[in-house]
């Protein structure tokens, strides 16, 4: 049986086409993938994101594990700030990609990707088990949550209509407590789609009376309910990893484009770092990189890289899809580290023939 | 949106339709292009090509899924949409006409009298 947010009737009255996503059943499209894409990136679009999984770390000692079990540093968040971080294993590996919200000083959200939450939260579990500092408690709240994200540079001033909080004050990765439609909820502005909006997160039940709101209040504007399908296209434009694709148990942060976020000189260790450090010292061997086509194949996840010689494997598509902006067949592909300047040429073997593709700047889409 | 009570249809959720006793045109029906979303890609084969009934002649692409595309009868490609093949989304609008194939063979009509009837590939798709 599948998993269903608070949202399903919602889905179901607006017709959205429902398909498994990891366990839950949510909808890939309404409308249809690119109009839905197109006015995220031209207007505003909803994604019930509810089946994210939300995990609390409170009490004294939260800060020092968060650091511990995270790879970036939660102690230059302030209250309200928040960090794009990752959990890793002993070996280095990615456990998952996550969101850290700093709420209060010892009280720290963690958002974390749906089909994962209970492997993180026995992740944590058996780390906050070992941990030798002051234990903070760990929640899975997950279940208690709805949250819908509001993207789209018309976010801003459509949501502003249904909440007293004054948003232009929340920069980009910061979050403020207050109410929607007249729900509690935290408003973060955070987003997986490259474009300004917000993240709402409020209790379970509230969920479909704030959906429902901003559906109505933002009809006017071209707001449009999007499904998995845009949510997809619109990160692959700006090459946001999504786990299981990108990122998996195996992949060390600095072979996948999170070097960024792993603080090798934050105070105190964190899981994995030895095994992160050794990868640094021998030099990281494989990057993920944004690849075009330079003809019209379209690549997709498993689909083979290979060098000009046509021979030597380099790695493989990990996602891609015909970019919706940029009407241009796109991908993400994980290849030999020595292949990933832009301006590369590289074959990706679609079907039974080798197409060429181009390493590519990224994101794709310049960020708004 | 209506299926031409004229054409006959596969279980591969191909349509066909009689141009000649010995020419038959091909696409995809509603039910396909609905399933698939917005189409972006579209594969079909050079004219020449002999294809036998249910054999893979090219792909249909959308933004999230790959699709073959299957004969309905055996035949010999004598035309191919080229044009579709740089508007695929078209296929989309107006599914039962935009054509990818006409395929000949001599005894095309006798092939496509055994295909499905409207009806019954109506009734196939409410059975899945």
């Amino acid at each position: 049986m599948l998993k269903r947010t608070a949202l399903f009737q919602e889905h179901q009255a607006l017709a959205g086409r429902m398909v498994d996503f990891g366990g839950w059943e949510l909808p890939v499209q309404y409308s249809g993938v690119t109009r839905e894409h197109t006015a995220v990136r031209t207007a505003c679009g909803i994604f019930d994101v509810s089946h994210m999984g939300e995990i609390f770390v409170e009490g004294p000692g939260s800060m020092e594990f968060v650091s511990f079990v995270t790879t970036n540093d939660p102690s230059t968040l302030a209250i309200g700030q928040a960090q794009y971080s990752a959990f890793c294993n002993e070996r280095g590996g990615v456990v998952d990609d996550l969101v850290v919200y700093r709420l209060a000083t010892e009280r720290f959200l963690l958002v974390v990707n749906a089909s994962n939450t209970e492997k993180d939260f026995a992740h944590l579990e058996r780390a906050l088990a070992a941990y030798e500092g002051t234990k903070p408690r760990i929640q899975n709240a997950s279940s208690e949550f709805s949250q819908i994200a509001v993207q789209g540079p018309l976010a801003e001033s459509i949501l502003q209509r249904l909440t007293a909080t004054p948003l232009a004050a929340i920069k980009t990765y910061w979050c403020a407590e207050g109410s929607v439609a007249g729900a509690k909820a935290v408003l973060a502005r955070t987003g997986y789609t490259g474009e300004d909006g917000f993240e709402i997160y409020c209790a379970w039940n509230d969920g479909p009376a704030v959906w429902r709101a901003l559906l109505e209040t933002g009809a006017g504007d071209g707001l449009l309910p999007c499904g998995l399908g845009a949510r997809d296209t619109l990160r692959l434009e700006m090459k946001y990893a999504l786990y299981g694709h990108e990122l998996n148990d195996s992949t060390n942060p600095l072979e996948v484009g999170l070097g960024w976020i792993t603080k090798l000189n934050k105070q105190g260790t964190f899981i994995g770092k030895p095994a992160v450090e050794a990868l640094k010292a021998a030099g990281a061997k494989k990057a993920l990189v944004g690849v075009a086509s330079l003809g019209r194949g379209i690549p997709r996840e498993g689909y083979e890289v290979f060098d000009a010689d046509r021979t030597t494997k380099l790695g493989a598509i990990t996602s891609g899809t015909q970019s919706p902006s940029l009407k241009r067949a796109i991908g993400i592909a994980w290849i030999d580290k020595t292949r990933e300047k832009p301006g590369t040429r590289l074959w990706v073997k679609i079907r039974e023939d080798f197409h060429e593709f181009e390493v590519c700047k990224t994101p794709f889409l310049e960020k708004k | 949106m209506s299926y031409p009570e004229q054409y006959r249809y596969t279980k591969d959720h191909e349509w066909a339709e009689l141009l000649s006793d010995t020419q038959i045109r091909v696409g995809i029906t509603d039910h396909a292009q609905s399933s698939l979303g917005d189409i972006v890609f579209l594969e079909l084969p050079k004219t020449g090509r002999e294809l036998k009934s249910h054999e893979t002649f090219g792909v249909v692409e959308s933004i999230k899924a790959v699709s073959d595309l299957y004969s309905p009868v055996s035949g010999k490609v004598v035309e191919s949409n080229s044009d579709l093949i740089a508007e695929p989304g078209r296929i989309n609008a107006n599914p039962h006409g935009e054509w990818m194939l006409v395929l000949e063979s001599s005894d095309a009509k006798a092939q496509f009298e055994t295909l499905m009837t409207a009806g019954a590939y109506l009734e196939f798709v409410r059975s899945l």
